[in-house]
């Protein structure tokens, strides 16, 4: 009984073969692992020591290395604020602020009710349409304060 | 959203398919895709090598080695397999380049790594593109699956007999993988330390194969090389430093945006006219020319400068990833420095002593010195710190980390000596002081 998808499971069996060694899509089997579970839990890390043979050691070892990877639940949004250089400049850290406030959350927490979480991260590559943040995958740019709410409600709606 | 922007002094060459609809390879092929690879597929592997190298392409990474000269390292006769990886980590801060080459034209990638495959005697290549970009790694995935399906990549390339195989891989967040040997230890499915050199990648890279590793600016351009002919792309720029090269302008910037330029272009005219100068009615104060890990230049340096690699080389200084930030008059430097440190830090890989423990040792001293906890004799101590990590460490971050705090420390000591004494930055006025000095503080 594997904790992803046999749909998922096929895809990295795929993948794998591309590469001289079994270990090689290990971080990007993580990444969608998680995509998929919500979180790298102790099940997803047992499949992929087996599917990658390592160890299970070996494993937590490569995901505490890697920023994006989690071993506890984030929200079903995660807010990623930047506030490295270029989105400092244009207001990123107020932009933080303002997603604090609005969600009741600080750095790395999770609301209640878990549907968003928040994390100040580093540069997104949206430097020239600062300041910006990202929802999960998905780039908004060009923030003030009043688009940040929109986009919060956006998601907020979506859950309904 | 990554929307994009034009000016008359551009010169569009890697970005000359943006907001072409190329991505989609019907597209492309209508606008010229794939006839560069045809055209050296007909040409011998020393004869590419010499078109890249006659050009004059540096990297556009950030390190701006000759490509050509990269390419000719790889060893003609070996029975290890070798590679092309293309290095799709862009995380440089300041720099967001790369991104919409991915977006707007990901085949012009696909086909520089075929062509460098068929440069260096490479039948694999790997597109490594950052965890974040995850719309940018589905773009690239379709792209390559269009591209087998016409036979571009597989077993017989157009009809040719050759063999190339290209596949997509993806990170899952990590500035230090943008490094070029920790990028290999993060593809091989490892934590994203770096690896000693020598030997380089291009005698001991992937799996201890051979491996040319590039920039996807890097690559998107060679097919214009082909195809236009070295010398041609040599002459956008001055000798040695060919081409165009797409910078980023952020910060404080009326016009900020991607935008092609030529090698050499100045930046003054780089700041006020492309950029539209600073808004709000303020002055230039600094600049970050390319990327937070170069030497940050005062407005005087900054309007005296071209913009290219030599330029710099001749004073020690670093062209970077293109990534050129503006600050105005109304920047703390001090905040700027504890920022730019703080991303070192976090980003530190944590293999090596000076880099890991200098930087962490910066960001706690800026802090308290941004937070009031100042002391004169942390001024000094901040330059010898970061003095002690250059040249020292295991990879380019730990110099990456030293140089710009080396720079706002020279330039920039009077703001730093306004922070002394328990007062709060002059530059933030609702700053509250949250320490004291304490003699005898680290």
């Amino acid at each position: 009984m594997i904790p992803v998808s046999d749909k998922l499971d096929q895809f990295f069996t795929e993948k794998m073969k591309e590469y001289p060694t079994r270990r090689s899509f290990l971080v990007p089997m993580l990444l969608y692992s998680q995509d998929e579970v919500g979180y790298l839990s102790d099940e997803v890390i047992a499949y992929l020591a087996k599917k990658t043979d390592l160890t299970e050691l070996e494993v937590r070892n490569v995901i505490s290395y890697y920023s994006l990877l989690h071993t506890k639940p984030m929200g079903k949004y995660h807010i990623q604020v930047c506030t490295n250089i270029s989105c400092m400049l244009r207001g990123g850290e107020e932009i933080l602020e303002h997603c604090k406030k609005r969600l009741g959350i600080g750095h790395k927490q999770t609301t209640a009710d878990g549907t968003f979480s928040l994390e100040e991260v580093e540069c997104i590559g949206a430097c020239s349409w600062a300041p910006a943040l990202q929802v999960n995958y998905d780039f908004h740019e060009n923030l003030t304060p009043e688009k940040t709410d929109k986009v919060l409600e956006q998601y907020r709606t979506k859950t309904g | 959203m990554a929307d994009l922007t034009s000016h008359p002094d551009e010169i569009k060459i890697v970005s000359s398919r943006f907001g072409k609809g190329a991505a989609d390879i019907e597209q492309y092929l209508k606008l010229d895709g794939y006839k560069a690879v045809q055209k050296a597929l007909t040409m011998t592997p020393d004869n590419i090598i010499n078109e890249v190298k006659t050009s004059n392409l540096r990297g556009r990474g950030g390190a701006g080695f000759p490509t050509g000269m990269k390419w000719s390292f790889v060893p003609k006769d070996t029975a290890k397999a070798k590679y092309i990886l293309v290095n799709g980590d862009e995380s440089e801060p300041g720099t967001c380049k790369d991104r919409p080459i991915l977006e707007h034209d990901p085949h012009a990638v696909i086909e520089g790594v075929i062509i460098a495959g068929l440069a260096v005697g490479a039948k694999i290549g790997f597109v490594y593109i950052r965890g974040e970009y995850r719309y940018l790694v589905d773009i690239m995935r379709k792209a390559l699956a269009d591209a087998y399906a016409k036979g571009f990549l597989g077993k017989n390339i157009f009809g040719s007999g050759k063999q190339f195989d290209c596949y997509w891989h993806t990170g899952a967040g990590a500035y230090e993988v943008g490094e070029e040997s920790a990028l290999m230890e993060s593809l091989e499915g490892k934590r994203g330390v770096p690896r000693i050199r020598p030997p380089f990648p291009a005698v001991v890279g992937l799996w201890g194969g051979p491996t040319v590793i590039n920039n996807v600016e890097t690559l998107a351009s060679v097919p214009h090389i082909i195809l236009m002919g070295g010398q041609k792309f040599a002459d956008f720029g001055p000798p040695k430093n060919g081409g165009t090269r797409l910078f980023c302008l952020s910060g404080h910037i009326n016009k900020p945006g991607v935008y092609e330029l030529p090698l050499g272009y100045p930046l003054k005219k780089m700041i006020y006219d492309v950029g539209g100068g600073i808004p709000n009615g303020r002055k230039l104060k600094a600049v970050v020319p390319g990327g937070s890990s170069t030497f940050v230049l005062t407005a005087e340096e900054a309007e005296q400068m071209n913009m290219d690699f030599d330029s710099f080389g001749k004073r020690g200084e670093f062209l970077g990833s293109g990534g050129v930030v503006i600050l105005d008059d109304q920047t703390c430097m001090v905040k700027f420095a504890l920022r730019v440190m703080k991303f070192y830090q976090h980003e530190s890989c944590g293999w090596c002593i000076p880099c890991r423990e200098g930087t962490d040792w910066l960001k706690k001293t800026l802090t308290r010195f941004h937070n009031g906890g100042g002391l004169r004799k942390d001024i000094d101590n901040i330059k010898y710190l970061a003095q002690g990590i250059l040249g020292r460490s295991f990879c380019p971050l730990g110099d990456a980390a030293a140089i710009p705090t080396i720079s706002i420390v020279d330039k920039w000591r009077d703001e730093f000596e306004m922070h002394l004494g328990g007062r709060p930055c002059p530059f933030d006025p609702a700053a509250k002081i949250t320490e004291l000095p304490v003699v005898g503080a680290h």
